[in-house]
């Protein structure tokens, strides 16, 4: 009734080839922004920003970066939290060896190290597949996980062993380190996830999805079109790379503000693949709803029983809180096992043609 | 949907590929045996056998996928060493499978797109903010595409995931993505595999259009003897890695040796 796109003909090829042609989807996404641009800092508290809105988004540039990998090119990899480490080291070594370049610049610049480091660890990926290309990658996880601890230099010989963030300002304005306010960190997290979400729209959409897409499907078919296997693989692994490499410096320097190794372990790996896989894979939109649905609903499920007036001990609703996104995991991969953002377009395509069945 | 340009090195009638005493072995299994067959420029040319004859084998090797132990291919008057495949795309080989190898995941209008991939100039930059010059790539290519649908009358699945489509609609899918590279040879590897009567007809319509109006080269291989035999000039025969036969098909269909790979000779 809302969502109809009857009377909204295309003229030209590029409003028929536009990332939303749908007018009500452009409206859709101008509210979103809106939230999340005005009203969300407005309304929401120091503690909704920085312990909801700001992880939300870190793992959901996470999600987009494997998706990018594994969803559309087919790679399995188990080495996000390893590349999503890389990010946070160089990006800690560049700001303190040169603290007085824009943290904005090194956390672009530390992205690229993660690129070069998973185009090094994507090589294997021109000759095994699958499973086996996920062992190939536990190797890179480990192999870094192991760098990060055993290699000083790293975390500029702290004795703890563990980064801690400095302040950074933009524009003199702390965006990073103790004094950074909830506010400023949002904005900065949240500006460079739409700027990285709107440039692996525009891949995705283009050649180098296309070609991305059909080394997934059909690799021997792909080679036949002329797009070399290797180059384009590799390059899947290097964008993959660096949105994960930025996501880790997100979430080092603007989220926990200092960082131990054990932050990138296998654990995270899993963690952000279940996002992925939950979410959709193949689906940009299906990242923001995996990361949503692994990282706030739990919160919200333990927020819960004392809003509502119930008096449960934390243990217990720690546990509970498990058993019921456990329990919800596995009612989605069930009635919809290509994930949330195939329920969300069968959603779509059933409210177009509402009140009729089809 | 431009045709090829026709003064590309070969003039209509030559020998566009030449395939020279070909032999290809896996290990101790003679898939191809000292095989030699050209095509010209412009025919149709049909590669029959009974099954196992070594025609996919034959097709595999032409655009790269197995490199044969012995004998020379020549493809518009260049002789070739060891080739991959997407070399062969670029120098003009496209082809279908015979188990469609589509995209299944992506639409019709992908599929089609991807065909146009070697065409696409802009590069990564670009790429990342799709305007400007990414968009007007794009929007050119969508435009040849979009008159291979049409010529191909698939305007309705346009944005349908081939996935979903019935198979004779996937083969016709295929066939646009092969055309959207503008090949110079064409090969079609059992286009009328499984398909009803009508199905049938209209893909035959298809590959004598794609051939008189582009004039692209096609060799195919196909089963059906009625559709090989009207829609064919010249038809070389294949039985166990061998060529028993090669010419025109009245010629090919009184061979006695043809006769018999087919029906089988009294012991």
């Amino acid at each position: 009734m809302f969502y109809r796109e009857a009377g909204q003909f295309k003229t030209n090829y590029a409003a028929d080839m536009a990332v939303f042609p749908i007018l009500q989807d452009k409206i859709g996404i101008a509210i979103i922004l809106a939230l999340a641009l005005v009203v969300i800092p407005l309304v929401g508290n120091a503690f909704f920003l920085s312990v909801v809105m700001i992880p939300f988004l870190v793992f959901a540039l996470a999600s987009i970066g494997l998706n990018l990998l594994t969803g559309y090119t087919g790679l399995l990899s188990l080495g996000t939290a390893g590349f999503m480490g890389v990010g946070a080291f160089a990006c800690y070594k560049l700001t303190t060896i040169f603290p007085e370049v824009n943290i904005i610049v090194w956390i672009f610049a530390s992205g690229l190290f993660s690129a070069a480091v998973g185009v090094f660890f994507g090589l294997p990926s021109l000759r095994i597949k699958g499973f086996y290309l996920a062992v190939a990658t536990l190797a890179a996880q480990f192999f870094l996980q192991w760098c990060f601890i055993r290699i000083p230099w790293l975390y500029n010989y702290n004795v703890s062993g563990a980064i801690e963030v400095p302040t950074r300002t933009l524009f003199g304005i702390p965006v990073t380190g103790p004094n950074a306010s909830p506010e400023m960190r949002y904005y900065v997290v949240l500006g460079l996830v739409i700027l990285l979400t709107w440039i692996a729209s525009n891949l995705v959409h283009g050649r180098i999805g296309r070609s991305w897409m059909a080394v997934r499907d059909m690799d021997i078919a792909a080679e036949l079109m002329g797009i070399k296997l290797l180059p384009t693989k590799l390059l899947a692994f290097a964008v993959s790379s660096f949105y994960c490499g930025v996501a880790g410096a997100l979430m080092v320097f603007l989220w926990y503000g200092g960082a131990e190794p054990e932050v990138f372990s296998i654990n995270q790996s899993f963690l952000i693949l279940f996002m992925v896989i939950i979410g959709g894979l193949g689906s940009l939109i299906g990242s923001f709803f995996g990361a949503a649905l692994i990282y706030i609903l739990p919160i919200v499920l333990r927020g819960a029983p004392s809003l509502v007036g119930l008096d449960i001990g934390a243990a217990t609703v720690e546990h509970l809180t498990f058993m019921i996104v456990g329990a919800l995991i596995i009612v989605f991969l069930i009635v919809e096992p290509h994930g949330l953002a195939r329920l969300w377009q069968t959603g779509k395509q059933k409210l177009r043609v509402w009140p009729f069945p089809y | 949907m431009r045709a090829p340009d026709m003064n590309a090195g070969v003039a209509a009638g030559d020998v566009l590929l030449a395939v020279e005493n070909v032999s290809l072995r896996f290990g101790g299994v003679k898939a191809i045996t000292d095989v030699s067959f050209d095509i010209r420029k412009g025919e149709i040319r049909a590669i029959i056998g009974p099954n196992g004859a070594g025609k996919t084998s034959m097709l595999n090797v032409i655009n790269g996928f197995y490199h044969p132990q012995e004998g020379r291919i020549t493809f518009k008057g260049k002789t070739r060493s060891r080739m991959r495949p997407h070399e062969a795309a670029r120098q003009g080989i496209a082809r279908t499978f015979q188990n469609v190898a589509l995209f299944k995941g992506m639409t019709t209008l992908d599929n089609i797109m991807a065909g146009r991939t070697l065409k696409m100039k802009r590069g990564f930059f670009w790429q990342m903010l799709r305007h400007g010059p990414a968009l007007a790539e794009e929007i050119e290519h969508r435009r040849v595409v979009e008159e291979i649908i049409d010529f191909l009358e698939i305007e309705a699945i346009r944005k349908v995931p081939v996935g979903r489509l019935p198979y004779g609609l996937q083969k016709r899918v295929e066939l646009g993505r092969a055309l959207a590279m503008e090949p110079d040879l064409l090969l079609l590897d059992e286009p009328m595999a499984g398909m009803n009567l009508e199905e049938k007809e209209d893909m035959c319509r298809f590959i004598l259009d794609v051939n008189s109006q582009f004039g692209t080269t096609i060799a195919l291989i196909e089963h059906d003897m009625g559709v090989v035999m009207d829609l064919s000039d010249r038809v070389v025969v294949l039985e166990y890695g061998r060529k028993i036969a090669d010419g025109v098909p009245d010629e090919v269909k009184k061979n006695q040796a043809v006769i018999d790979a087919y029906l089988g000779v009294p012991h």
